[in-house]
């Protein structure tokens, strides 16, 4: 069958089972935007191509599946590279589909010409400049191969507009492809050898559960493993999720504003078992001092990322899941109770300096929020988060449940991330309750996107938490900076109105029990809704703890006041380990 | 220490920009890097040198892997190889006494003449390392007015790709069965 180039982008996203794709048209893609209604993918026309490969990412994240984000040649394409470098940075697979001028022109500077296969080579996994429309089908074929294979990540691809115009027999693209995914090396039955041998060894091991146990689908053996082992399982950012959090065996989140325990934990071990995880410099604090007493197991599909941070015992390259089935196989059976219940007593003491476990008086603190949004929903909302503190927070205290998917943009921490994050992750999963949970900066960023959910009528809920500064980077300027708040404080808009304007029902809060009204009222509304709480800008309860200050040990954690003592004492509002 | 990494990569457009740019995203240091077709169409090879002290080119050849338009990395840098590299050398020549020297140090060496001028003269090196800079150094006397070079490139020795059957070389390293001076090389 004869076909053009527009028409065969959009059979072979059919083909790949694509139901939606975000973007923005313009001169550069004109002709691949006009035969779609012909091939029932439904697109979604957001404000700001960023947001188009955020949503992209979102659908990407929150389904499983390859997110699709289209764009014009020059700005367009340009306006899209954050979202490719947050995809990229967390292992998102997303296909970008950008218009380029026509082929007789390309290098000349023409009108909204730029090199955009230039500009993401190192933000993609690869990328297509397309000049013969008879290799088209192959190339979005091994795209969406490329984006889902091994480590996922953005593929992009070029498209001259007379390739979009042109015509050829549309060849099955199986016919034609010439990619053949890299295969994994065969287990290393040596290295498991080894690993067994120090699981069966250890009396203090962690396991370290990264984004990896989640792509992999690992997480019954993840499961499975720490119960035969004993062993507590602390998790990155992008792993939440991977482990049960009403499991006991469960630390919660490590890192620079992980759990206590976890921390802790994790610097007394003498075996970490990391899973599909990368060692971030907020996961490891000061490297040099890094767990020290521990061996480390280090099991990834990205052999990369083996021994490029913290130096291992022992690495295993490849996928998880066969890894972790074959080691539960082999391993004893422990219990580790000392160790556990030395954990308990971490657990127990991080209570004294929680927020939560008080109540406010009066003033609304924002783990609150986390917890009165949590218990609404039950812990089985889709919450996606934007950067900064309401990420942390959210982190924190929102419990997700194991197989639910919790957003957030973790390697890049782009702000502006939330909202169309948000939008690809209602549309992979229409039937969920999708929460996002946004600072008064970052929302700032990409509150373009409030005409989309209206546009396509999404029953998004919006948490904003407004303290009325860029909140995360004021408290740095807190603790670390002498209190010189540099650019910082936020004259904002009043966000009730401004969504009101757009036709969003909003609501607002400034105390616990207004928070938890709000809250319901706001969930029984059908469309999107905004609800703004306002908390507040300085003193302690302006701030995510614990803390882990850059370049300090993982334990060397600040925690705030623990909260008898506050009042008695007045002590200075953080106290150092 | 160097090590040489043998990469096989499709022939298309920007892979060698594909790789220039991993190397520099990633810090590594790279002495030398060479690209050119093979006897496969579609298919080139680059041998790349990697300053081992500084760079882990375990990494260099996981990363290279990662892209897409590689095909294979081999680290050969343990294997019977031969690594050649090849230098064009122009020297001041002031006078019959140097131009037979010239000749002399050139005949030595198994280098060759390819030009020569009232007043300069073009030495081609092939060869190791080694002996690329013995030549430069024998020359240098006479005044070295240009140097080029093309980076190194290499191959292993023996039928199999695995190099379980190479050739024996009686015991002696492969540069030292090189410097033995037969007759291979022409
Ligand atoms: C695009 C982008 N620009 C700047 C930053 C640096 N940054 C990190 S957190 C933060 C403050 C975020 O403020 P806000 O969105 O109000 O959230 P809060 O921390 O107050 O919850 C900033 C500016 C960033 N992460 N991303």
């Amino acid at each position: 069958m004869r076909m053009t180039g527009a028409e065969i982008v959009w059979e072979m996203l059919r083909r790949e089972g694509v139901e939606v794709v975000f973007g923005i048209p313009g001169g550069g893609i004109m002709h691949t935007y006009h035969p779609r209604q012909e091939f029932g993918i439904h697109h979604v026309l957001v404000r700001h191509e960023q947001s188009a490969a955020h949503a992209a990412d979102g659908y990407a994240r929150a389904s499983g599946r390859v997110g699709v984000a289209i764009a014009t040649s020059g700005p367009g394409a340009t306006n899209l590279v954050t979202g490719i470098a947050t995809a990229m940075m967390d292992s998102s697979p997303i296909v970008c589909i950008t218009g380029q001028v026509s082929t007789s022109v390309l290098g000349t500077d023409a009108f909204q010409e730029a090199d955009i296969t230039g500009i993401t080579l190192p933000i993609t996994k690869h990328n297509y400049l397309v000049t013969d429309i008879t290799e088209l089908a192959a190339t979005i074929h091994d795209a969406f191969r490329i984006a889902q294979s091994g480590r996922p990540g953005p593929v992009l691809i070029d498209l001259p507009s007379d390739v979009q115009k042109a015509e050829t027999e549309f060849i099955p693209p199986e016919c034609a492809t010439t990619y053949v995914p890299r295969s994994l090396p065969l287990l290393d039955s040596e290295a498991i050898d080894r690993a067994v041998e120090l699981i069966d060894r250890a009396h203090r091991p962690v396991i370290l559960a990264g984004r990896g146990v989640l792509l992999s689908g690992a997480g019954s053996e993840l499961a499975s493993f720490a119960d035969r082992t004993q062993t507590p399982v602390a998790v990155t950012l992008l792993g939440k999720g991977a482990f049960s959090p009403s499991n006991p065996l469960y630390l919660g989140m490590m890192g620079m504003h992980g759990h206590s325990a976890a921390n802790h934990a994790i610097q007394e071990a003498d075996l970490l078992i990391a899973l599909g995880m990368r060692f971030d410099d907020r996961v490891t604090g000061n490297p040099a001092v890094y767990a020290l007493q521990a061996r480390k197991i280090h099991i990834d599909i990205d052999a990369t990322e083996l021994g490029k941070v913290i130096s291992t015992d022992v690495m295993v390259h490849s996928d998880l899941r066969p890894v972790l089935a074959e080691i539960n196989d082999r391993v004893l059976a422990k219990r580790h109770e000392d160790w556990v219940s030395k954990i308990e007593v971490w657990r127990e003491q991080s209570m004294t300096n929680d927020t939560l476990q008080h109540t406010p008086n009066g003033a609304l603190p924002a783990p609150h929020i986390i917890n009165e949004i949590f218990a609404a929903t039950n812990g089985k909302a889709v919450v996606v988060t934007d950067v900064g503190q309401n990420q942390m927070w959210t982190a924190q205290y929102y419990a997700t449940e194991c197989a639910l998917p919790f957003l957030s943009s973790g390697g890049l921490g782009t702000m502006g991330f939330g909202l169309p994050a948000a939008i690809g992750a209602q549309f992979a999963r229409p039937n969920d309750e999708v929460w996002v949970i946004v600072g008064d900066g970052g929302f700032q960023m990409s509150l373009h996107e409030l005409a989309t959910l209206v546009q396509e009528d999404l029953p998004i809920r919006i948490a904003l938490i407004n303290n009325r500064c860029l909140g995360m980077v004021r408290q740095w300027q807190t603790m670390f900076y002498g209190g010189r708040y540099e650019a910082t404080d936020l004259l904002n808009p009043d966000f009730v109105r401004l969504a009101e304007a757009y036709g969003i029902q909003a609501w607002r809060a400034g105390s616990l029990g207004a928070a938890r009204s709000a809250i319901a009222e706001a969930r029984k509304h059908h469309g999107p809704v905004l609800v703004e709480f306002e908390v507040v800008r300085d003193g302690e309860l302006s701030h995510v703890y614990p803390m882990v200050p850059t370049g300090a040990a993982l334990d060397a954690m600040i925690h705030r006041t623990p909260i008898e003592a506050a009042s008695a004492t007045g002590r200075s509002p953080w106290i150092e380990r | 220490m160097d090590r040489t990494l043998i990469a096989t990569v499709a022939d298309r457009p920007g892979v060698l920009n594909r790789v220039a740019s991993l190397f520099r995203r990633r810090a590594f240091n790279i002495e030398s890097l060479t690209v050119g077709h093979t006897e496969r169409e579609g298919i080139s090879r680059m041998t790349i040198v990697v300053d081992g002290r500084r760079t882990d080119s375990t990494k260099v050849a996981q990363n290279l892997e990662k892209l897409v338009d590689v095909l294979e990395v081999e680290d050969i840098t343990d294997r019977p190889a031969i690594l050649h590299d090849l230098a064009l050398i122009k020297v001041r020549v002031q006078n019959r006494v140097a131009r037979s020297e010239i000749l002399r140090i050139t005949d030595s060496f198994q280098a060759r003449l390819v030009d020569m001028c009232p007043q300069t003269a073009i030495v081609e090196i092939v060869g190791s390392e080694q002996k690329i800079r013995t030549v430069v150094e024998a020359l240098r006397s006479h005044g070295i007015l240009e140097m080029v070079r093309t980076g190194r490139v290499a191959m292993v020795r023996g039928e199999s790709e695995n190099g379980n059957d190479a050739p024996s070389t009686d015991g002696l390293s492969t540069s030292e069965w090189e410097q033995g001076g037969s007759s291979w090389q022409e």
